[in-house]
């Protein structure tokens, strides 16, 4: 079955979503997409594959997007079925840019689809500027410290986007809804998805008054019972960044980031903690950031509103001191 | 049994970097191995190990193990290369030449070097990290799965394989706290995540006089010529990430940043009391 061929020279965007709800990258794509039809015209169509893809559809029908299809193959994500899908929606709508999602999943099968259809991969997109027509992606090198721009000199080519990055495009739009059907042998394919796990149970800091957070920069256990006397004294609530609980040092219902926790507390407070995205991307909206960090050039700066450039194991002493203050004072 | 392991060595910026053009100026870039493929390397070394101790039992398949790592990077890498020899990799081959030099490598240039040693190799099972901290891309293993023809899966945090060769059981880790439970047929390509494994110290051996020595490939070696490292990007601009938020820093001795802080803290009424 035809999906069409009024996306020519436009955007396709494949949206993500798992057990059962769409994420939010999903929208965002659709504003990166936006823009990038200004750049390369056409139309901007969005594929959802799998699930419930009429209500999500329904969902997807926002502004900017000129056709939304579906492909009802399946429950879950599957990279095979994901890849082979995109493969036949591409062939079909041959679109200039195809948008695939910078999620754990994306990063699953967006540089199989690339490489299959012959695509150059630009990754991880943060910011797009598509002046004069030509594309220039922005994204993040060294571990977020370094911003660039990257010309990409031919089409097509494929995008991905990072999770977060963009303002999410919610207005109703008129899109049109188009089942997209696709053979797939199930009984073929090289990978099964069994279940899913739930890796601990999440403590509830989402909305917590102050999250005191420690990162590798606290450098080994012993050190911890620096940040831990910090929370005792201000009634903060310890979190961490990955290594920290990779290392064992704290429970992994305290991570913070992409693959831990989403929070968003009235403070807070980043110690030794660099600013990489898939940290930043899960605290930046806090009321107040708050980092202390012996790294002028730490990108956790960049989305703190006050700032310590200093040696931790000077600063939080010095801090524990201001409260012990008001202890004695009490 | 046969693994490869993909190792890149990164270059770390430096505290209080300065840039150069488009990129960080040289004198600020500190070079090491790539955390993610610590564990990639961890990883490729344990289902080794598992496949050596099965040796005894006369029907395990590839009773022979080897785990050969595999790098695109100058001379210089062969000092990271070298690490990786000292944790367990039994071979170690490096590709580079004055093209591959000259290019700036993409996801595509990377997949096609890989490949064509991959083809050389034929290994059972490929690692590589998730991504390489300094390019961020992320997406090297799976476009090379494909390149290859075989299976993968990203994001790997745990990893079985069955005593025949047959598939893997992988725990991918997705977005928050949630894992998903997958089986891949062999050959396949497996994206390692941070944290996975606990990674052992180098032993010193492997950087002993009786080392061996690290083989080179050109892409003359590797059937391929300067087209297959050429790329259609083009980096334009360079900068310190700015989103616009402004930061206030508090200044003075340790102790006056200090009760600047403390002061905001209580301004914000967080702290107890
Ligand atoms: C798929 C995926 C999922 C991920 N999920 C997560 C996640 O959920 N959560 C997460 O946090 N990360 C996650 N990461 C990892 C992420 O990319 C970073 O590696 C990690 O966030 C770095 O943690 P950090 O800032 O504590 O360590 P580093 O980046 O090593 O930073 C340490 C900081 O401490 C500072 N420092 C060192 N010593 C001192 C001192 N004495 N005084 C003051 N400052 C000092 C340094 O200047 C530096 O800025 C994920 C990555 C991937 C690819």
């Amino acid at each position: 079955m035809s999906a069409g061929a009024d996306a020519e020279g436009g955007v396709l965007a494949v949206v993500d979503h798992r057990r059962g709800e769409l994420r939010d990258v999903s929208f965002e794509m659709v504003t990166a997409g936006r823009s990038l039809v200004d750049a390369v015209g056409g139309e901007l169509h969005l594929a959802v594959v799998a699930g419930d893809v009429e209500r999500f559809a329904e969902m997807l029908d926002v502004e900017g997007v000129d056709a939304v299809h579906t492909v009802a193959d399946g429950e879950e994500f599957n990279h095979d079925v994901y890849a082979t899908t995109v493969e036949a929606l591409y062939a079909d709508l041959e679109p200039e840019v195809l948008v695939m999602p910078g999620s754990v999943n994306g990063l699953d099968y967006a540089p199989a689809v690339a490489n299959r259809l012959d695509l150059p991969l630009a990754s991880g997109a943060v910011a797009l500027s598509t002046d004069g027509g030509d594309v220039e992606v922005t994204r993040r090198i060294y571990r977020s410290k370094l911003e660039v721009t990257v010309a990409v000199e031919e089409t097509p080519f494929a995008l991905t986007v990072r999770d977060g990055a963009f303002p999410v495009t919610d207005n109703t739009g008129e899109a049109e809804i188009r089942p997209f059907e696709v053979a797939v042998d199930e009984s073929a394919l090289g990978s099964r998805v069994l279940g899913f796990e739930e890796v601990g149970e999440a403590i509830d800091v989402t909305y917590a008054d102050l999250l005191i957070a420690v990162g590798r920069g606290i450098g080994s256990e012993e050190n911890l019972e620096l940040v831990e006397r910090l929370a005792e004294v201000t009634g903060g609530t310890l979190v961490a960044s990955r290594p920290v609980v990779d290392s064992g040092w704290v429970e992994r219902s305290r991570q913070v980031g992409q693959s831990g926790q989403y929070v968003r507390p009235t403070v807070y407070l980043a110690v030794g903690i660099s600013g990489a995205a898939q940290h930043v991307g899960q605290m930046e909206n806090s009321e107040t950031v708050v980092a202390i960090d012996r790294d002028p050039s730490a990108p956790i700066f960049d989305v703190a509103d006050y700032g310590v450039v200093g040696d931790l194991f000077e600063v939080v002493p010095a801090l524990v001191e201001q409260f012990e203050g008001d202890e004695t004072d009490a | 049994m046969k693994v490869l392991v993909a190792v890149k060595e990164v270059a770390e910026a430096t505290d209080g970097f300065e840039i150069d053009g488009v990129d960080i100026d040289r004198r600020h870039l500190a070079y090491g191995l790539n955390e993610w493929d610590e564990y990639a390397v961890e990883t490729g070394v344990r289902v080794a190990e598992q496949f050596d101790d099965a040796a005894d039992d006369a029907d395990a398949a590839g009773a022979d193990t080897e785990v050969v790592s595999v790098t695109i990077g100058p001379e210089r890498a062969e000092e990271t290369v070298r690490t990786v020899l000292a944790k367990g990799v039994d071979r170690a081959i490096r590709v580079w030449d004055d093209d591959i030099a000259a290019a700036e490598l993409d996801v595509a240039a990377k997949t096609r070097l890989l490949a064509a040693v991959a083809a050389e190799e034929e290994p059972d099972l490929i690692l590589t990290g998730v991504q390489a901290s300094d390019d961020e891309f992320g997406a090297t293993g799976v476009s090379l799965a494909d390149e290859l023809g075989v299976e993968w899966a990203a994001v790997v945090n745990r990893v079985e394989v069955d005593d025949a060769l047959a598939r893997a059981r992988v725990h991918r880790e997705l977005e928050g706290g949630v894992e998903e439970l997958s089986e891949v047929d062999l050959p396949a390509v497996l994206t390692v995540q941070v944290g996975s494994t606990d990674p052992r110290a180098a032993s010193p051996i492997g950087d002993g006089p009786d080392a061996e020595p690290i083989e080179r490939r050109g892409l003359a070696d590797l059937g391929l010529d300067a087209g297959a490292v050429e790329s259609p990007f083009r980096r334009t601009g360079a900068s310190v990430p700015d989103r616009g938020v402004s930061t206030t820093y508090f200044d003075g001795d340790t102790d006056e940043r200090a009760a600047g802080v403390a002061d905001l803290l209580r301004d914000e009424g967080v702290v107890d009391g």
